[in-house]
């Protein structure tokens, strides 16, 4: 207890720091991939990225992304037996935090393609092992994240199947694929609009004192994806319509109706990345500041603090900037095999997984999701060609991320015990 | 720091874009063998030495961008298409480049003179191999079309339709070469046995021409097989 009265301050200054230090690698790594998508397929320049990174990733952290900060903060580990040692925690949570960023930097420069949430989550167990016993962690909702690490991939995949077929039957495999394009264009862009909001919505805004019933949140839902859908029309109705053209010659036009609405997708996925991945960097944060604003209280009952979710915001954008426009640039460049009407089907499928796996509270990887998605379409026959050895490369890193961080945590746990006592 | 981004490597380059590129060099390689039996016809040499220099460039181009291609299929990628099928279907149409660069050969190693009585055979079956290796192109240059509706639906139709004129013409062909054949024959004993020889090796290579345009029909249809 006196550590904390005695030191509280630079240790709530020291998680900010780390905080910012993890959330700026995400923003560096894993966002950019996210909004490299639609650079690639030019709807959107690398600056209007920043841009729309910087709104939706603080909206979608504001709005939904207090759950899974919940589940790092509190939900993967027990900390009942260590009460009279709050310092613990701290530590623990401080040495979770260096350790996954020192990770993530490690496998950044050696072109691993590690997940942020992997890292934090193998570091928060790996310190809960030594610092308060193997009996803390709660295994069963380990097991339950790890598992969505398995079933979010495949299930971002499944949508965006589902969706590249709708768009074949409606749009590209019909006699009149311009028209049917530009027709059915603002019911995806709906669908973007209502399926993110109505799961952020749906029982979801506590924190803002808003709780809609069922029947509401689909009202809501429906008006504001309305709204995009109508946003959406304003944006392609001016596509032009050659009908005459040869239904082959009009394909190219079908994907000059899809580029503007990529625009929106983009959103959606700075968004439900806002909702996920923030919270691997401010949960710790806010355990801490928790534990010491309360003077030692492990258990964590106050809520989460509007300004942690903005320093988190704040660092992800910080990395965007400095690193990340570069991945963005690079992402761009390299995906030009996915064009705008499968792009826009892949960053659907995998916003919409992210913003429900947020709902639930599961830390999930935006860029996991993502391939997940991008297979997806390939297993539909719509990308010529997919190279699985960066599966994988995934899975690998995947194992060897959880131990690594673990690993990495112990040691800083141990390392900052002994410098503060 | 580099770029982790496993999305980055996932996508590769489509493996129709090289193909199409291919069958575009192959296309121009057969497209000079007309002006090639016209200049055989008008006893141009310097003509003829100078179109079969081309037809060897273009085979080169052709050979490059085939080896390229080639090293660039490695196993453990998921195509849209069997990887088996692409690798044949290149193959095919190497091998009418090859053919149009034999026939080039042959011709400037020889001088060889066109019998009156087959020169209009002859250049009407140059003109419709050359009319169905550029219908064979129009089939590839498909391949983008095709992977857009995931290899089903009208565009298969479309392309479908496509094989069947290639396959019908080719049939048709096969005709020419028989009527062709025959009036080689029978004017036969008032030519050096040796040209003889090479005639028939010569209007065989053309027919190839036509067999191996089949037969990328037929490697399509895998393609779009449901």
């Amino acid at each position: 207890m006196e550590i904390i009265a005695v030191y509280g301050t630079a240790m709530v200054v020291m998680a900010m720091i780390f905080g910012l230090f993890m959330t700026w690698g995400v923003g560096a790594n894993d966002l950019a991939n996210a909004m490299g998508t639609s650079v690639g397929a030019g709807a959107v320049t690398v600056k209007q990225a920043i841009g729309i990174a910087i709104i939706f990733e603080f909206l979608g952290a504001v709005l939904a992304g207090g759950h899974v900060t919940q589940t790092i903060r509190k939900g993967i580990i027990d900390p009942t037996p260590i009460i009279s040692h709050p310092e613990i925690l701290v530590f623990g949570m401080l040495a979770s935090l260096l350790a996954a960023a020192v990770w993530l930097m490690i496998a950044s420069a050696k072109g691993w393609p590690v997940s942020t949430t992997h890292s934090i989550v193998g570091a928060i167990v790996g310190f809960a092992i030594v610092g308060i016993g193997p009996e803390a962690v709660k295994w069963d909702k380990i097991i339950k994240v790890v598992f969505s690490w398995i079933i979010s991939p495949a299930v971002g995949g499944v949508i965006s199947f589902i969706l590249v077929m709708s768009t074949r039957k409606l749009i590209l495999d019909t006699d009149t694929p311009l028209k049917n394009a530009k027709k059915y264009a603002p019911f995806y862009v709906f669908l973007v609009g209502f399926i993110i909001s109505l799961v952020t919505m749906f029982k979801g805004l506590k924190q803002l004192n808003l709780d809609l019933s069922i029947g509401g949140s689909i009202f809501a839902a429906i008006c504001f994806g309305a709204l995009t859908g109508f946003i959406g029309w304003l944006f392609i109705r001016n596509v032009e319509a050659h009908e005459d053209d040869d239904r082959t010659f009009q394909f190219a036009s079908v994907e000059k109706v899809f580029t503007p609405m990529m625009l929106f997708t983009a959103c959606s996925m700075a968004f439900a990345h806002g909702s996920n991945d923030v919270a691997n960097g401010i949960g710790p944060l806010a355990a801490v500041v928790s534990i010491v604003g309360s003077g030692g209280e492990v258990l964590q009952k106050a809520p989460l603090p509007i300004w942690i979710l903005l320093i988190g915001g704040a660092g992800i954008i910080l990395g965007l900037i400095t690193l990340g426009y570069r991945v963005m640039l690079t992402v761009g460049k390299k995906i030009t095999e996915l064009t705008p009407s499968r792009g826009f089907c892949a960053e659907l499928a995998a916003a919409s997984t992210v913003v429900i796996a947020s709902r639930t509270g599961l830390p999930v990887s935006t860029t996991h999701i993502l391939v997940g998605a991008v297979l997806g379409v390939g297993l539909a026959r719509g990308l010529g060609a997919l190279d699985l050895r960066v599966v994988l490369n995934i899975i690998i890193s995947w194992v060897v991320t959880l131990p690594a961080g673990g690993i990495m945590a112990m040691f800083f746990y141990f390392t900052l015990k002994g410098l503060f006592s | 720091m580099k770029t982790t981004s496993p999305f980055a490597n996932l996508l590769r380059q489509s493996p129709f874009k090289p193909v199409q590129q291919h069958m575009r060099v192959v296309s121009r390689c057969v497209e000079e063998i007309p002006a090639l039996f016209d200049a055989m016809i008008k006893k141009d040499q310097k003509q003829i030495d100078a179109l079969a220099a081309k037809i060897g460039e273009l085979e080169s181009e052709a050979d490059q961008i085939k080896n390229v291609f080639r090293l660039h299929m490695p196993k453990r990628v998921l195509f849209a298409v069997a990887r088996r099928d692409l690798l044949a279907l290149i193959q095919q149409q190497d091998i009418i480049a090859d053919t149009a660069e034999k026939i080039g050969q042959i011709v400037t190693q020889r001088d060889m003179e066109v019998p009156e009585s087959i020169e209009e055979h002859l250049l009407n079956l140059v003109q419709r191999t050359t009319d169905i290796c550029s219908q064979a192109a129009a089939m590839i240059e498909q391949l983008d079309e095709l992977l857009a509706v995931g290899f089903g639906g009208k565009q298969s139709d479309l392309v479908s339709e496509m094989i069947t004129k290639v396959k019908r013409d080719e049939h048709n062909i096969d005709f020419l070469i028989g009527d062709l054949n025959r009036a080689l024959f029978s004017i036969e004993d008032q030519l050096k046995p040796v040209s003889v020889m090479f005639w028939y090796k010569l209007i065989d290579l053309i027919g190839e021409i036509s067999n191996q345009a089949e037969n990328m029909g037929d490697r399509l249809m895998l393609f779009i097989a449901r």
